[in-house]
């Protein structure tokens, strides 16, 4: 048996797992999406319709679907910058030897990570209440009118942003912090000599040797964050005036709601294509910085 | 059962003579499947959320009085029912007898899943179709054939707080939608800015739905083919929707965001609630002592005197595809015995969809039941076509986007119209081709 060949048979396991449970399906989601596959089809086959490109060309004609898309890249185009600055700052602070009870801190922070999802909405759904609400108790402390957080179309992204990154910013510190204190020490006694500012010491000696972690946290971020979808779920059911209907929320009503599974399948795709293109682009534009 | 015991196994150290014993237990168990029908019948029933929880003890005496068949309850979680439905359908594993809320008959029937009950019935000691109250039976009827026996009704009513409606001038409900809206007026003065006058929850299509009901035309028009959200009849009734918003007198709030609906009907936040049978329960155990004879349920108010509400409720249903299709229609008249129906009343206080079992005391004496009691006459079954919940939830949408201020009514209805007629177009589809073989084969 010559290497190649057995290398094959190495890699095999693997390659039947995979093409079982992952690219069969996507083929056959790939096979759907083509089709008008729903209720009527799952009880006679007959009822299927072949219909081509007609799910995509539909979808890219559907008011709603421009609606959810623009509603998640809103949700990442705030949420994925706040959510790394939250993160990095938190690890700044607790990494920091000015800080006490450090790591009473880092379990803190840490915690919003591992509660469940569906408990923490109880919580803030009080939190965000338009008369008992914490939120707006702080607000009307400041001299501010109260917001209706979940009711105005226009603040509930906002407060579904302010609780993803509650709830993910522990995640990220956590691997910032590694990285943070994998800096070699010496770096900063260097730079220190040279007379740094504190500023000067983060802008050029914390922030590039980040750099290449700072890139995986935020594509980490960015894949999970245009997956929206457990947050408005339990907050809002996508509403109000489905503001904050999200893409995959609005693949879930479309496949298991009402078992369009055609459409359902072909916004999923549409999905992959965006979630492709835009990670590529932030990979390039990485590559151009880190090495320049 | 057997993967019960193959991990208790397991928890021991599986050893050689465990495991022969597991498979000979697992031969045993397939033959005795093989054989259910010699012997002991297996009925697979599944009731949903609350239902499901009592369902073991109500049944305990069919399975005393029948010992020939073994009645296996299963319970969905409510929030998953339709899912699991649906997926045990596309999986073959479908049970023998179910609860089915009657808005689902249509498409299960589509389904091709549901055994047509007619000829049961006809035949039935136990069941009299002439008891049911009439509108509720025919909710369940898919061109002329009954897929579905009402095991309880639902439908859709005011509950008010009497005390506030006292102190605006009033002593009697409203029974047209004119005195209804005197009442929200003056109770909103009486209340001034802090408070509303009624809470329509915008999360929910019911209010809307039964506002569209209470007019003489169709929801949808030929036969279920296209949406009739254009006519003047359901643009009254979204003007009449529309107009308790601008005014002031309905918060533009969802069931979420008030929290705690109970606690708020208590405060006065508003007076007027439209909502189901089960709220009793809850109105009583979650309002204090002091409240309780300051709140009353009255039914309907229409556009021009007393008006319909919705035909909601669950079915029974046996599937198609079951083996003892016998013992499950037999457990399905045992549950719909005036007897069993009153012992379901105590147990969760869902409504009896007969006639006789309406004269069991607890529901004779409960002066909350009263006005479901006299709404049950006067109900309307919303358009029996499979999509009609995707429908329903875009006229929510709809009927949101013009409280909103976001679409003028005739946007939101062409609007409407419009989604209606392309989530219908596979039924027309469907129709078309039905009619086309009709004809060729004739």
């Amino acid at each position: 048996m010559n290497v190649r060949k057995a290398g094959w048979w190495f890699v095999a396991p693997a390659v039947i797992v995979l093409g079982v449970f992952f690219f069969l399906p996507v083929l056959a989601a790939l096979a759907m999406s083509l089709t008008d596959f729903d209720l009527y089809a799952l009880s006679d086959s007959a009822n299927l319709r072949f219909v081509g490109l007609q799910n995509y060309g539909r979808l890219l004609t559907e008011p709603l679907f421009w609606k959810a898309l623009g509603n998640t890249l809103y949700f990442v185009a705030l949420g994925v910058p706040l959510s790394i600055c939250a993160s990095l700052g938190s690890a700044l602070l607790v990494n920091s030897k000015l800080a006490r009870f450090r790591n009473v801190f880092r379990t803190i922070f840490f915690a919003p990570v591992v509660t469940t999802l569906v408990a923490v909405a109880v919580v803030w759904r009080y939190i965000f209440h338009t008369r008992y609400g914490f939120l707006n108790y702080g607000l009307s402390e400041l001299g501010l009118a109260p917001i209706d957080w979940m009711g105005d179309p226009h603040w509930a992204m906002p407060a579904i942003v302010i609780l993803a990154v509650w709830k993910n910013f522990g995640y990220n510190m956590i691997i910032l912090l590694a990285a943070l204190q994998s800096i070699p020490e010496d770096l900063y006694e260097a730079a220190r000599i040279d007379g740094a500012s504190g500023w000067q010491l983060f802008r050029h000696v914390t922030l590039p040797s980040l750099a290449p972690v700072l890139m995986l946290v935020s594509i980490l971020t960015m894949t999970g964050y245009f997956q929206l979808f457990a947050e408005p779920y339990v907050m809002t059911e996508g509403g109000p005036l489905q503001s904050t209907l999200s893409v995959l929320y609005f693949m879930y009503e479309e496949g298991f709601k009402w078992w369009s599974l055609g459409r359902a399948s072909a916004v999923a795709f549409l999905l992959f294509v965006l979630m492709f293109a835009v990670t590529a682009l932030q990979l390039r534009m990485g590559r151009r910085e880190v090495s320049a | 059962m057997q993967q019960h015991r193959s991990t208790e196994a397991s928890g021991r150290g599986i050893t050689r003579r465990t495991v022969i014993a597991g498979i000979a237990g697992a031969t045993v168990t397939l033959i005795g499947c093989g054989n259910a029908r010699s012997g002991r019948q297996r009925v697979r029933f599944w009731a949903v959320g609350r239902e499901g929880e009592v369902a073991t003890q109500l049944i305990q005496g069919f399975v005393t009085a029948h010992p020939d068949i073994e009645v296996e309850v299963q319970r969905l979680p409510f929030t998953a029912a339709h899912e699991k439905l649906l997926t045990a359908y596309a999986g073959d594993t479908l049970p023998d007898l179910c609860q089915l809320g009657n808005t689902w008959v249509p498409e299960f029937a589509a389904l091709n899943a549901l055994e047509p009950l007619d000829a049961r019935v006809a035949a039935s000691g136990a069941v009299d179709a002439s008891d049911y109250f009439a509108e509720f039976l025919n909710s369940n009827r898919v061109d002329a054939a009954l897929y579905g026996l009402p095991w309880y009704v639902d439908t859709r009513l005011l509950y008010y707080r009497r005390d506030l409606l006292q102190q605006a001038g009033f002593d009697a409900p409203p029974t047209s939608w004119a005195e209804w809206e005197a009442m929200l007026g003056a109770i909103k003065k009486l209340g001034g800015n802090d408070k509303f006058s009624v809470l329509l929850p915008i999360n929910e299509f019911e209010p809307l739905l039964v506002m569209a009901l209470q007019q003489p035309s169709e929801v949808l028009r030929d036969s279920g083919r296209w949406g009739n959200f254009r006519s003047d009849d359901f643009k009254r009734a979204m003007n009449f929707y529309k107009g308790i918003f601008d005014r002031g007198w309905a918060p533009r709030a969802t069931n979420t965001q008030i929290s705690n609906v109970w606690d708020e009907f208590g405060k006065g936040y508003f007076s007027f609630y439209i909502s189901g049978p089960w709220n009793i329960a809850e109105f009583k155990s979650r309002l204090p002592a002091n409240l309780q004879d300051a709140w009353m349920t009255a039914p309907m108010p229409g556009p021009n005197g007393p008006g319909v509400s919705s035909a909601g409720g669950s079915s029974l249903v046996v599937f198609r595809s079951s083996p003892v299709k016998d013992a499950a229609w037999q457990l399905a008249e045992y549950l719909s015995l005036p007897q069993t129906q009153s012992h379901f009343y105590d147990l969760t206080g869902n409504m009896p969809p007969r006639r006789s079992s309406w004269k069991i005391p607890a529901l004779v004496q409960s002066s909350y039941a009263r006005a479901f009691h006299e709404q049950l006459d006067r109900v309307r079954s919303p358009p029996k076509v499979p999509e009609w919940e995707r429908i329903a939830t875009e006229m929510r949408l709809a009927g949101e986007r013009v409280v909103q201020g976001a679409q003028t009514v005739d946007e939101a209805v062409a609007d409407l119209d419009r989604k209606t007629d392309a989530i219908l177009e596979k039924r027309r589809w469907m129709l078309d081709r039905a009619a086309h073989a009709g004809k060729g084969a004739a």
